[in-house]
C-alpha cells in the first residue's frame, strides 16, 4: 500500500505531501518563537530599567554571518542535486553542518563568558530571556545538524532508489534551516543591538 | 519549479548574491547601531533592516516567491495570529484600570 | 460475513516496495503499529480509560464537597497520610484531584478520543485514504501522547503529590508549588508535541489524499471539524509550550519570568531577581486554552452531525452556512482568550475588544447549532441510541453555550467569576455536551470498527441514566454561583456563612455523580461483550452515505478493496425519485 502524493505533487494544490507538512511545521515554530518574543516585549516594557551593552555585538555579527553563510550552502546543496549532482549536494551539506558546528562553538563561548561573571539565567529578566531564546534556537541547530548528518550518513541510500525523493527531503530540511536563520536574523538586533 | 540544470544553475548565482546582499545588510544593522539614535527609532531602524533581511530569506531561499496558494494562506494566518500573540497581551498590560504601585 | 480483508487499493505495481501482505508480528500489528485504524483505536481506548479515571477522581472530590472532613468509605484509606490521614481528604489533596481532574479530563481523556481517537480512525476513510498522509509519525504522536500521560499519572506518587494549583498553573502558586507541578509541566510538554505532530498529519491528510471527485464542499462536516480544530491545535499550543519552558525555567533554573519583584512568600522575600509578571503566563495560557474549548467541541459538532443526517433520513440544514460558520468560528477563538482574564485589571478599552470578539464567537455557534436543529424539522427519525445522544446534545450544548453569555460580558463576570456558575457552564458544554457526541460516535462507528453492533437496550440504559444524572450534577451548580459560591473550595464553600443556604446541592449533586457513575456500568459492559457477542453486521449497517461505509467492516489494511470514487454530496438523503431513502457519496450514477 502506498500513499499518494508523496514525490509527486498532487494536480490540484501543487505540492507534495512533505513540502506542506515542512511548511505548517514551521508555521507552529512561529507560534512558538512568537510567544518568547512576546514574553521579550512583556517583560522589557514592564521592566524599570533594560540592560544595553551587556552582551558582545562582535560575537553574534559574527554568528550571523555563518549562519547566513549556511543558508546560501544549505540550498545550493538541493540545487545540486537537482542538477543531479550527488556528490557537490552531500558536500554542500557537509559544509552546512560545519557552518552550524561553529556557530555552536562561539555560542558556548560566549556562554561560558557569561557564566564565569555570574550571569546566569536567574540573573535578571534580561538574561533569563536571553539564555530562553537562544538556548531554544540553538536547540534547534542541533536538531537540524542531526538531520543534515542523517542525510548526508545513512539516509543518503535513498538517492539511490528515489533520487526525487532524496532531494525533496534536503529541500524540507532547507526550509527548516532557513528558518532557524530567519530566527536568528530577528535575535541578533533584538537582543544583541536594541 | 526548476527542473532545467541551466536554470538551476542561475538560480545558485541568485542565491550567492542574495547571501551578498544579507551579509551587507548585516554590517549595516551593526554600523546604524553605532550611531546613537532614540529608542523608538533605533527599534523601527532595526526592524526594518531585519525585515528586509527576513523577506530575502523567505522569497528566495525558501522560493516562497513562486510556492503553492495553500502555503501563502497558512502563513497568512500564521502571520496574523502572531501579530495578535505580540501586540494584544502589551495592549492589555498598558491600557489599565488605575496604575501600579511601585516601591 | 466479512472479515479481516488484507486488500490494497494500488495493486502490486511497485517491486521495490516491501508488501504488507506477509504477517506483522504481533507487536508491529497491534502495538507499534502505523494503521491509521490500530492507532485510533489505541487512542480512543486509551482515552476512554482516561475519562474514567478522571471521573473516579471527581467522584471523590464530590465526597469531600457533600460531607467536608468524613472518612472517604471503603477506599478512605489507599491514600496514606500524606494525602488523607484517616481517610480524611486533606486541603492540598483535594487540591490535587482538583487539577488533576481537569487537566486529565481535556489533555488526556476528551481530546484524545475526539481527535485522536475518531480523527485518526474515521477521517481517512472519510476521505477515500489508504491512511494518513504520515503513518509514522502518526504511530509517534500516539507514543509521545503515552509518555505524557504517564508522567501525568506518576505524579501521583511524588513526594507531597501530584499538582495542585490548578489545570490553570498560574504563578506565583504554581512556582513555588511541589514536584508534583514539574511533572505536570513536563507531562504537558509531551501532550503538546503529540498533538502538534497530529495535526500536521490531519492537515496534510485532509487536503492531500481526498479521494476522486471528493471537492471540499463534498466533504462531511465532521472532516471539516477536524481540519479546523487541527489548525487550532497547530498555532495555539505553541505559545503554552513556550509556556511551559518558561514555567519550568522560572521553578528550576530561579528565572522570574511570572515572579514579580518584592514577592512575599510565607512573610519572607522570595530569592529571586523579580521583575516577571504572573499575567505573562495568564496570556500565554488562554492564548492556547481557549481555542483549546474548540478543539473540545468542534469535534463533537461534527459527530453529531453525521448522526443526525443519517438517522433523520435528510441532508444536513445549510450545509454551506456550516462550514463557513466553523471557519469563521476558528479564526475568531484566537482573538477572545482574555475573557478569562476580565477581574486582572485591564482597563476598559482592551476589556471592550474582547467583549466584542467573545460576543461575536457566539453567532457562528448559534449558526451551527440552529442548523443542526432545523435538520430535524420534517424528519423521520431514527430513535436509535446514537441519534439519542446527538439529540440530546443539542439542548445540552445550548445551555452551556447561553450560560457563557454573562460570564463573557465583564459586567456580569464580576459576579460571577471562579464560582461555581462557572463550573457549571463550562461542563454543560464538555460533559453533555462532548462527552456524549463521543459516545454517540462510539455507538454509531462501532460496527465499522468491529463489524458487530453494540447491544441497544444496554445503550438505551446508559443514555437515560446518564442524561438525567448529568443535568442533576451540573444544574445545581449554576444555582450555587450565582449564589456567590466560590469554586475550588476543598470544604464545599462551608467556611463563608453567604454559601449556608446552597451547602445541601452539594449532596444532591454528590448523588447525581455517584449515580452518573454508576449508569457508565452497562457501557462498559456493552462496549467489551460487543466486540466478541455483538451483533453481526455488513458494510453499512446504518444505511449511510458517507465514503466510510464502502469499506468493509472492519477495513483491511489500505481500507478500500477498489479506489473510491465520490459522485456527490455527503447527504444526499431521500433524494426525490431515487429508489431507497440514501444515495451513498460513492455509487456511481445509474445509466
Amino acid at each position: 500500500m502506498e500513499i499518494p502524493y508523496t514525490v509527486e505533487p498532487r494536480p490540484d494544490t501543487g505540492l507534495a505531501n512533505g513540502k506542506l507538512g515542512i511548511w505548517l511545521f514551521l508555521a507552529s515554530e512561529v507560534m512558538l518563537f512568537g510567544a518568547l518574543f512576546s514574553t521579550y516585549i512583556l517583560l522589557r516594557v514592564g521592566a524599570v530599567e533594560w540592560p544595553h551593552g551587556e552582551l558582545s555585538v562582535t560575537l553574534g555579527a559574527i554568528n550571523t554571518v555563518i549562519l547566513i553563510c549556511s543558508s546560501v550552502t544549505m540550498v545550493v546543496a538541493w540545487a545540486k542535486l537537482k542538477m543531479n549532482d550527488f556528490a557537490k549536494g552531500r558536500l554542500y551539506v557537509l559544509v552546512t553542518v560545519a557552518l552550524a558546528a561553529v556557530f555552536l562553538v562561539n555560542k558556548y563561548f560566549e556562554y561560558a563568558e557569561h557564566f564565569s561573571k555570574g550571569e546566569v539565567p536567574s540573573h535578571s529578566t534580561f538574561f533569563a530571556i536571553y539564555y530562553t531564546l537562544t538556548g531554544l534556537h540553538g536547540l534547534h541547530i542541533i536538531g537540524g545538524i542531526l538531520v543534515m548528518l542523517y542525510l548526508a550518513g545513512p539516509g543518503a541510500g535513498l538517492w539511490k532508489r528515489n533520487p526525487e525523493q532524496f532531494a525533496n527531503r534536503v529541500e524540507y530540511t532547507g526550509l527548516y534551516w532557513h528558518f532557524v536563520d530567519l530566527v536568528w536574523i530577528f535575535l541578533f538586533p533584538v537582543l544583541y543591538l536594541l | 519549479m526548476h527542473s532545467d540544470p541551466a536554470a538551476i544553475k542561475k538560480s545558485i548565482r541568485t542565491y550567492g548574491t542574495v547571501g551578498g546582499l544579507l551579509l551587507l545588510c548585516t554590517a549595516i544593522t551593526v554600523a546604524a547601531n553605532q550611531v546613537h539614535l532614540a529608542v523608538p527609532v533605533a527599534i523601527a531602524v532595526a526592524l526594518i533592516i531585519a525585515a528586509t533581511k527576513g523577506s530575502m530569506v523567505a522569497a528566495i531561499f525558501m522560493h516562497l516567491n513562486h510556492e503553492q496558494r495553500w502555503i501563502y494562506g497558512a502563513l497568512l494566518l500564521t502571520v496574523v495570529f502572531f501579530v495578535v500573540l505580540l501586540f494584544l497581551p502589551l495592549a492589555t498590560v498598558s491600557d489599565t484600570i488605575g496604575t501600579a504601585i511601585h516601591h | 460475513m466479512e472479515k479481516t480483508v488484507t486488500g490494497t487499493a494500488h495493486g502490486h505495481g511497485h517491486a521495490h516496495e516491501h508488501e504488507h501482505a506477509h504477517e506483522l508480528g504481533f507487536w508491529r500489528k497491534y502495538v507499534f503499529s502505523v494503521d491509521h485504524k490500530v492507532i485510533g483505536i489505541q487512542y480512543a481506548i486509551t482515552g476512554l480509560l482516561f475519562l474514567l479515571f478522571g471521573f473516579t477522581l471527581m467522584m471523590i472530590m464530590r465526597f469531600q464537597l457533600a460531607y467536608p472532613g468524613h472518612p472517604i468509605p471503603l477506599i478512605g484509606n489507599w491514600f496514606g497520610a500524606d494525602k488523607a490521614p484517616g481517610g480524611i481528604m486533606l486541603p492540598e489533596f483535594y487540591n490535587q484531584l482538583g487539577a488533576m481532574h481537569g487537566t486529565i479530563m481535556v489533555f488526556l481523556g476528551v481530546v484524545p478520543l475526539a481527535v485522536g481517537g475518531f480523527g485518526n480512525f474515521v477521517m481517512p476513510l472519510q476521505i477515500g485514504a489508504p491512511d494518513m498522509a504520515f503513518p509514522k509519525l502518526n504511530m509517534m504522536s500516539y507514543w509521545v501522547y503515552f509518555l505524557g500521560g504517564v508522567t501525568m499519572l506518576a505524579s501521583f506518587f511524588v513526594p507531597n503529590g501530584a499538582a495542585q494549583s490548578g489545570w490553570t498553573s498560574y504563578p506565583p502558586l504554581a512556582i513555588i508549588a511541589s514536584q508534583g507541578q514539574t511533572f505536570w509541566l513536563i507531562g504537558m510538554v509531551f501532550l503538546i508535541t503529540s498533538s502538534l505532530l497530529g495535526s500536521i498529519n490531519f492537515i496534510v491528510t485532509i487536503v492531500q489524499l481526498r479521494a476522486k471527485g471528493l471537492s471540499y464542499m463534498r466533504l462531511p462536516f465532521f472532516v471539516w471539524a477536524q481540519l479546523v480544530t487541527s489548525f487550532l491545535l497547530l498555532l495555539a499550543f505553541p505559545p503554552l509550550e513556550a509556556a511551559g519552558v518558561l514555567q519550568l525555567m522560572d521553578r528550576l533554573a530561579g528565572t522570574s519570568f511570572f515572579l514579580p519583584s518584592g514577592l512575599m512568600v510565607s512573610q519572607k522575600p522570595l530569592a529571586v531577581a523579580g521583575g516577571g509578571n504572573p499575567l505573562l503566563w495568564q496570556h500565554l495560557f488562554w492564548f492556547l486554552a481557549h481555542p483549546e474549548v474548540y478543539v473540545l467541541i468542534l469535534p463533537a459538532m461534527g459527530i453529531v452531525s453525521e448522526i443526525i443526517a443519517n438517522n433523520t433520513r435528510k441532508p444536513l440544514w445549510g450545509y454551506r452556512a456550516l462550514v463557513y460558520a466553523i471557519v469563521f468560528l476558528g479564526f475568531m477563538s484566537f482573538i477572545v482568550w482574555a475573557h478569562h482574564m476580565f477581574m486582572t485589571g485591564m482597563g476598559t478599552t482592551i476589556s471592550a475588544f474582547f467583549q466584542v470578539t467573545t460576543m461575536i464567537i457566539s453567532i457562528p455557534s448559534v449558526v451551527i447549532l440552529t442548523a443542526l436543529l432545523l435538520s430535524l424539522w420534517g424528519a423521520s427519525i431514527r430513535f436509535t441510541t446514537p441519534m439519542l445522544f446527538a439529540l440530546a446534545f443539542l439542548p445540552m450544548f445550548g445551555i452551556g453555550g447561553l450560560t457563557g453569555l454573562p460570564l463573557g460580558l465583564a459586567p456580569s463576570d464580576i459576579h460571577l467569576h471562579d464560582t461555581y456558575y462557572v463550573i457549571g457552564h463550562f461542563h454543560y458544554v464538555v460533559a453533555p455536551g462532548t462527552i456524549f457526541a463521543l459516545f454517540a460516535g462510539v455507538y454509531y462507528w462501532f460496527p465499522k470498527a468491529t463489524g458487530r453492533k453494540m447491544n441497544d437496550l444496554l445503550g438505551k440504559i446508559h443514555f437515560w441514566g446518564s442524561f438525567i444524572c448529568i443535568n442533576s450534577v451540573f444544574m445545581p451548580m449554576f444555582i450555587q454561583g450565582l449564589g456567590g459560591m466560590n469554586r475550588r473550595m476543598y470544604d464545599g464553600g462551608m467556611q463563608y456563612a453567604h454559601n449556608a443556604g446552597l451547602l445541601h446541592w452539594n449532596v444532591v449533586i454528590g448523588f447525581a455523580a455517584w449515580g452518573l457513575g454508576l449508569f457508565q456500568i452497562p457501557f462498559i459492559i456493552n462496549f467489551f461483550s460487543s466486540i466478541k457477542w455483538g451483533a453481526l453486521v455488513d458494510r453499512n449497517p446504518w444505511e449511510a452515505t458517507t465514503l466510510e461505509w464502502s469499506a468493509p467492516s472492519p477495513p483491511g489494511h489500505g481500507n478500500f478493496l477498489t479506489e473510491p470514487i465520490v459522485y456527490r454530496g455527503a447527504y444526499e438523503y431521500s433524494v426525490p425519485g431515487a429508489a431507497k431513502d440514501f444515495t451513498p457519496q460513492f455509487e456511481p450514477e445509474r445509466a
